[in-house]
């Protein structure tokens, strides 16, 4: 499954701002504009993980891949990308 | 202990003695053993008394010899006897034993400046009939409330919100800019409460009315501009707390009660267990709150000491469901609303210590707040080091010793937990410093207010407001002194002292006694060198250095845990309370039109789906729930809340 900005960020403002629309562009910092709290970022892994079925390492709780809608698009697509590589049938049994 | 209320007009009206017994009403879980009016022209003062000290004698109101002062008083005067002896010398004669009695002596002889004399927690009234002043007075460190509004020409007061709400004159309305201040600071501004109109006297201040117009005036200030360096010896400093907090706990011992302790686990109030045993000949009582939930529950340590004394132990055992249970009473007695449910098994361990038969119980509460326990110290203190050099990986490790009992914060990766420190964002010459990262994070919980109360806020600041009213020096002061006053000057009285320590407790008639807020104790902690209050990064050091061979090693060996209860996902634990469901519900929150109903709904719904993880989520629930029980019980719907207050109330007496 590819991850949509729109959906993404549909995710963050239910979230993280309850629906309370605040204007940001796709990369401002998550963590700058103050949304996440000390658990912010294991909510957001544990939406991802159940959303696009992908595993987050422990490494990859970076900045660089979680800290904007642009980069939780790409952390996501390239992700998806890397299991759909290795176990293709298991991304097929999940579609179903 | 007692509640008290009153009125005085300007215009020297005779005052109606039935207001008064349906305002002391209100307050009679403050003082269930008697109670008493004084109704006069001008003037009104009621009581309603637990009693403590001199059991038959010191009925109140209370007048002097000629009848020209009299004086209504909730409280305790620890030095009374010492303050006695001196007046007796001075010629005063007593009709009682009672400490309320030495009070108005003391006024007699010195007037106002009388407070500066008492040792201490109050909240009274004088009425000097000859020169028709009517003079209140608040303790030092804002252990027992004291509340008043005017209203045309009239100064009510009480002990309690509810007794001024008893007044018809009186408005019941929500103070929008004070429920700003709680979702930011977790307390009101004092003089500021929630209530539009009604003021607090702050702690440490006094109060006149005459001829209509009030004036207040601080007695005592928080000074933590700390004492030069070397001004003494370690030893010299050790020495001094030893004979002063014995001194602070053997006057705390006074009552023709029993008198026990609440031991939670932790340092302070284990100190103040060793140091009471060493006055109390008999087995000694003490209390303590358990949790069913292992990461807050503290009785291993609980046990530990009760061994190492030998005392008689009683506690309660508490989980989301008790706090759910209770939430709406606590609130009732609290007043205002709380962003942690934290009070609620205070409330329970109240009603047990009642229940036991104990009136008085000693704490350790204020050691974190004067000498340097709580963690925002050490993280203030962290941050800083940090901010010098940015980029030293062994600094920012240090971060990880901040909050060790927070699972969630533990697993935080490293760049996500610096920026939640707010490391090399924050200016380290901001006022506020130590206390940025709590309040940004409180102050998101404004997101939930609804469109029409953000726009009544549009203009107001509560940082810049806060700015205000700091003292004049603060910013020569050491950082260490600056980030305890904060907690000192604010979260202790409006929420320690009240939410979690008058309130529940008076809710069923328990009084507790601070020997760590002894005046003498806390200025000389004010003054000692922060060094000996964190060393390096060993919080209460010289509490440690000072108490520590009397003590259990474990529990000096144990980091500091604050005390903490279930927050949040409490009230969504099967089934869930009525007013829960009611209160929270998207009608109910549109018709009381202070937060977002579709912002309310999808929080709740994170709780509901179980996908509620952080303390913001938990937080802004309490909060807003809180808020809306407020609303209910205080504003909508007062006349519920004060007639259940009448089905335990006494039989008034009328002077």
């Amino acid at each position: 499954m590819r991850a949509s900005e729109g959906e993404l960020r549909r995710f963050v403002v239910d979230n993280f701002l309850y629906g309370r629309e605040q204007k940001f562009s796709d990369e401002d910092s998550l963590m700058e504009l103050g949304f996440l709290d000390s658990t912010g970022v294991l909510e957001l892994v544990n939406f991802l993980e159940k959303k696009y079925g992908i595993v987050v390492e422990d490494a990859d709780l970076l900045p660089e891949n979680l800290d904007s809608i642009g980069n939780l698009a790409r952390f996501v697509s390239r992700k998806v990308g890397q299991t759909a590589h290795l176990i293709p049938a298991l991304q097929t049994a999940m579609q179903d | 202990m007692c509640g008290i209320a009153g009125v005085c007009n300007s215009r020297n009206e005779r005052v109606d003695s039935q207001l008064l017994t349906g305002m002391i009403e209100l307050v009679y879980h403050r003082g269930p053993d008697a109670s008493g009016i004084h109704a006069d022209f001008g003037i009104g003062l009621a009581n309603a008394r637990l009693s403590i000290i001199d059991l038959s004698g010191g009925a109140q109101p209370m007048h002097n010899a000629d009848k020209s002062l009299w004086i209504t008083f909730n409280g305790e005067i620890f030095n009374y006897l010492e303050l006695r002896q001196e007046l007796l010398a001075r010629g005063h004669r007593f009709a009682t034993e009672s400490d309320t009695e030495v009070v108005l002596h003391l006024y007699e002889e010195e007037g106002e400046q009388c407070v500066r004399r008492l040792n201490g927690q109050w909240g009274f009234a004088i009425w000097d009939i000859k020169t028709r002043k009517l003079f209140l007075s608040r303790d030092r460190m804002g252990v027992r409330p004291l509340f008043y509004t005017v209203v045309s020409g009239e100064l009510i007061f009480g002990s309690e919100i509810k007794s001024l709400f008893a007044h018809p004159a009186v408005s019941r309305e929500l103070d929008l800019i004070a429920l700003d201040q709680i979702f930011t600071f977790w307390v009101t501004l004092p003089p500021r409460t929630i209530f539009k109109g009604i003021r607090e006297l702050p702690p440490g201040h006094s109060l006149v009315f005459e001829n209509g117009n009030v004036r207040t005036y601080p007695y005592w200030q928080l000074d933590f501009s700390a004492a030069p360096e070397q001004a003494l010896s370690e030893d010299d400093y050790v020495e001094e707390l030893q004979s002063l907090l014995a001194d602070a706990i053997r006057i705390r011992l006074r009552a023709d009660v029993p008198v026990g302790v609440l031991l939670s686990g932790g340092l302070d109030s284990t100190i103040v267990t060793a140091l009471v045993r060493k006055f109390a000949h008999d087995r000694l009582r003490t209390f303590s709150v358990m949790f069913t939930a292992k990461e807050l529950d503290e009785s291993v340590f609980q046990q530990e000491a009760v061994e190492f004394f030998s005392t008689s132990h009683d506690q309660i055992r508490c989980d989301g469901t008790d706090i759910a249970r209770v939430f709406a009473d606590v609130i009732w007695h609290t007043e205002k609303p709380l962003v942690r449910a934290a009070p609620a098994p205070i409330y329970l361990l109240s009603q047990l210590i009642r229940d036991d038969g104990y009136k008085v119980v000693l704490t350790g509460e204020g050691a974190d707040e004067v000498f340097g326990g709580y963690d925002i110290y050490k993280e203030a203190k962290i941050r800083r080091f940090c901010a010098a050099q940015p980029e030293s990986k062994r600094r920012l490790r240090l971060l990880r010793r901040l909050y060790p009992y927070q699972d969630n914060l533990q697993r935080q990766p490293d760049r996500y937990l610096q920026n939640f420190f707010r490391v090399g964002q924050a200016d380290t010459s901001n006022p506020f410093f130590s206390h940025q990262p709590r309040w940004e994070l409180t102050a998101r919980m404004k997101c939930f207010f609804s469109d029409q109360t953000r726009e009544s806020l549009r203009d107001y600041d509560a940082l810049a407001e806060l700015c205000q009213q700091l003292p004049p020096n603060y910013d020569r002061w050491h950082s260490f002194g600056q980030s305890q006053y904060l907690e000192t000057a604010l979260l202790l009285p409006g929420y320690i002292l009240s939410s979690q320590g008058d309130r529940p407790a008076l809710a069923h008639s328990v009084e507790a006694r601070h020997p760590f807020l002894d005046y003498r104790v806390v200025e000389f902690a004010a003054k000692l060198p922060p060094r000996l209050k964190m060393k390096v990064l060993n919080e209460k050091y010289i509490l440690k250095r000072t108490f520590g061979h009397m003590l259990p090693p474990a529990i000096v060996r144990r980091p500091k845990q604050p005390y903490r209860a279930p927050d949040g996902r409490s009230f969504f634990a099967l089934p869930i309370q009525d007013y829960v469901e009611t209160l929270l519900s998207p009608e109910q929150i549109k018709t009381d039109a202070v937060f977002d109903s579709s912002a309310v709904s999808k929080l709740v719904s994170k709780f509901t789906s179980g996908r509620a993880l952080g303390v913001k989520d938990d937080m802004a629930l309490v909060g807003i729930l809180s808020t809306q029980l407020l609303i209910h019980q205080f504003i909508t719907q007062f006349s519920q809340g004060a007639s259940s207050c009448g089905q335990v109330k006494a039989s008034y007496a009328v002077s």
